[in-house]
């Protein structure tokens, strides 16, 4: 298995344990990111071992750090929850006693001024995180390389538009995967990327006949 | 990089006639597609935010989140400042410096996980004390920083990285061996005592236990980088005298992997056996969490 020089010597991030805060703050990036920028309410649920120790981690700090945009080497992380009212923004906290597959589980509801998202996060150890679940819909997504998240209709030929537009433009697939709620309904196809995606792409993506929403998450 | 053993390295020095970091430099350009130029800027941002988080782990002297460490090595930096330490003026300040790390950690500061949060203070205490004692450039400790990873690379694929799978042993064992190759190479030492200083570091921390207080980065792991940094130190001055390891890394390695096994779950990092599970280590999570 091939492992980053600064995968070893890294993540740059705050303390006290990689998979407990800076994993946390990645996952609520991407809540933040899903959600559409500035987030201003969200409802953080913990479970498992998060639940149990997420206060003597500060957890919740990297979470709502990064619901606010914070990397997880941003001093400020340390005090995100009292940042969050500053800006605007509206946090609860749970936890949960229910049992999950993974111990180092958390589910966000964030909203924005415009949008919204629901998503479950598992931290997978040394900062490296997987979002499991969005809308409801089980999806498994590592962001370790450049990834794309259309939310589509699951109709014919949507796959072929999204896919033949990245084709036109020199950019090779690594991973593609689909899950749909029932036949018909909405959809979501998460794709990786060996190259970057300009926010132009994502727009041209977002133009596509019944594809409702792109969302690119760089490689960390 | 993928970097599959020690003998790997060893034999690619001979091959190509470069040194030990060459060999980790080349393998992550070819893996990840990046430049020479790249990795060093990295590696320097890399050892900025190693000396600042040393830095302000002793100046802060904040208190952990939960309030049961903090301000040790403001006390230690100022106990070995004034003469009094029984180490050399490298190991105390290694000391300090390997304390301080730990101890922003758990005030949730901004440190380096190399390789893990847990282990963060070994590598920046030896390497920024060897840089004071010594006036080694930034360029030279990049290159310990090089060679360091190679040797975490090749843990990390033979066994792991992780105390939830290999207990202390796979995070401040892998620390200190990475910490003993670095600290050999800046010494002068050749690529071979470099991995022997590695395996004589590894070797001693076999079945080590990853059993905290409350399950938090604080208690036994604060003032174990404090110690663990100076063995590293230590397994890079036998290598540097001659002495060789009987078993070579990669057999270390492989033994690590083997003993992580045979620990029970209690002893890697569940926070259910050993330190944490004392009549002490129960009254601080009660205290902490509120609950048994």
């Amino acid at each position: 298995m091939s492992i980053g020089l600064f995968d070893v010597l890294g993540p740059i991030t705050v303390g006290p344990s990689s998979s407990h805060t800076a994993g946390a703050v990645r996952i609520g990036q991407i809540a933040r990111l899903l959600a559409g920028g500035d987030v201003k309410r969200a409802e953080v649920t913990f479970y498992g071992s998060f639940a149990e120790t997420y206060l003597g981690h500060g957890t919740d700090k990297a979470v709502v750090g990064g619901l606010l945009g914070f990397d997880s080497f941003n001093e400020q992380v340390r005090d995100s929850l009292s940042i969050a009212p500053l800006r605007g923004m509206e946090v609860t906290l749970k936890v949960s006693d229910a049992p999950t597959p993974h111990p180092n589980t958390v589910h966000i509801e964030a909203y924005s001024k415009n949008s919204s998202v629901s998503l479950t996060g598992i931290s997978v150890g040394g900062g490296m995180i997987r979002i499991t679940e969005i809308e409801g819909q089980k999806v498994d997504i590592g962001c370790t390389g450049h990834t794309l998240i259309v939310f589509n209709r699951d109709l014919a030929g949507v796959v072929a538009d999204v896919t033949g537009l990245l084709a036109s433009l020199d950019i090779n697939i690594a991973t593609l995967s689909l899950c749909r709620a029932r036949r018909g309904s909405d959809a979501i196809m998460v794709l990786e990327t060996d190259q970057d995606i300009y926010d132009r792409t994502r727009q041209k993506l977002e133009k596509l006949p019944n594809v409702n929403r792109v969302i690119f998450l760089p490689k960390l | 990089m993928i970097i599959p053993s020690i003998k790997y390295m060893l034999e690619q020095t001979q091959r190509e006639l470069c040194p030990l970091w060459q060999v980790v430099l080349q393998e992550e350009i070819r893996d990840r597609e990046t430049t020479r130029d790249e990795i060093y800027r990295r590696l320097n941002v890399t050892y900025t935010a190693m000396k600042k988080a040393a830095e302000s782990g002793i100046s802060a002297q904040s208190r952990s989140i939960s309030g049961m460490t903090g301000g040790d090595a403001a006390k230690y930096y100022s106990y070995a400042r004034s003469g009094r330490s029984l180490l050399s003026e490298l190991c105390s300040k290694a000391v300090s410096y390997a304390l301080a790390t730990s101890e922003c950690n758990a005030s949730m500061g901004v440190i380096v996980a190399a390789p893990t949060a847990g282990s963060a203070g070994i590598m920046p205490g030896a390497f920024i004390a060897a840089q004071e004692v010594f006036g080694f450039t930034d360029r030279d400790i990049c290159n310990a920083l090089l060679t360091a990873a190679g040797v975490g690379a090749v843990i990390s694929e033979k066994a792991s990285l992780a105390g939830a799978v290999c207990g202390c042993q796979a995070e401040c064992g892998s620390a200190a061996a990475m910490t003993a190759a670095g600290i050999c190479q800046l010494m002068g030492g050749s690529p071979e005592q470099c991995m022997d200083a590695g395996a004589l570091a590894l070797k001693n921390c076999l079945g080590l236990a990853c059993d905290p207080v409350a399950g938090l980065v604080e208690v036994p792991c604060i003032k174990r980088n404090g110690m663990y940094t100076v063995f590293a130190i230590n397994a890079a001055d036998l290598a540097l005298a001659g002495i060789r390891s009987f078993v070579p890394f990669d057999e270390v390695i492989d033994s690590m992997r083997r003993i992580g096994m045979d620990m029970s779950p209690c002893i890697r990092e569940t926070g259910e056996g050993g330190l944490a599970t004392t009549d002490t280590g129960k009254a601080a999570r009660e205290k902490i969490f509120g609950k048994k």
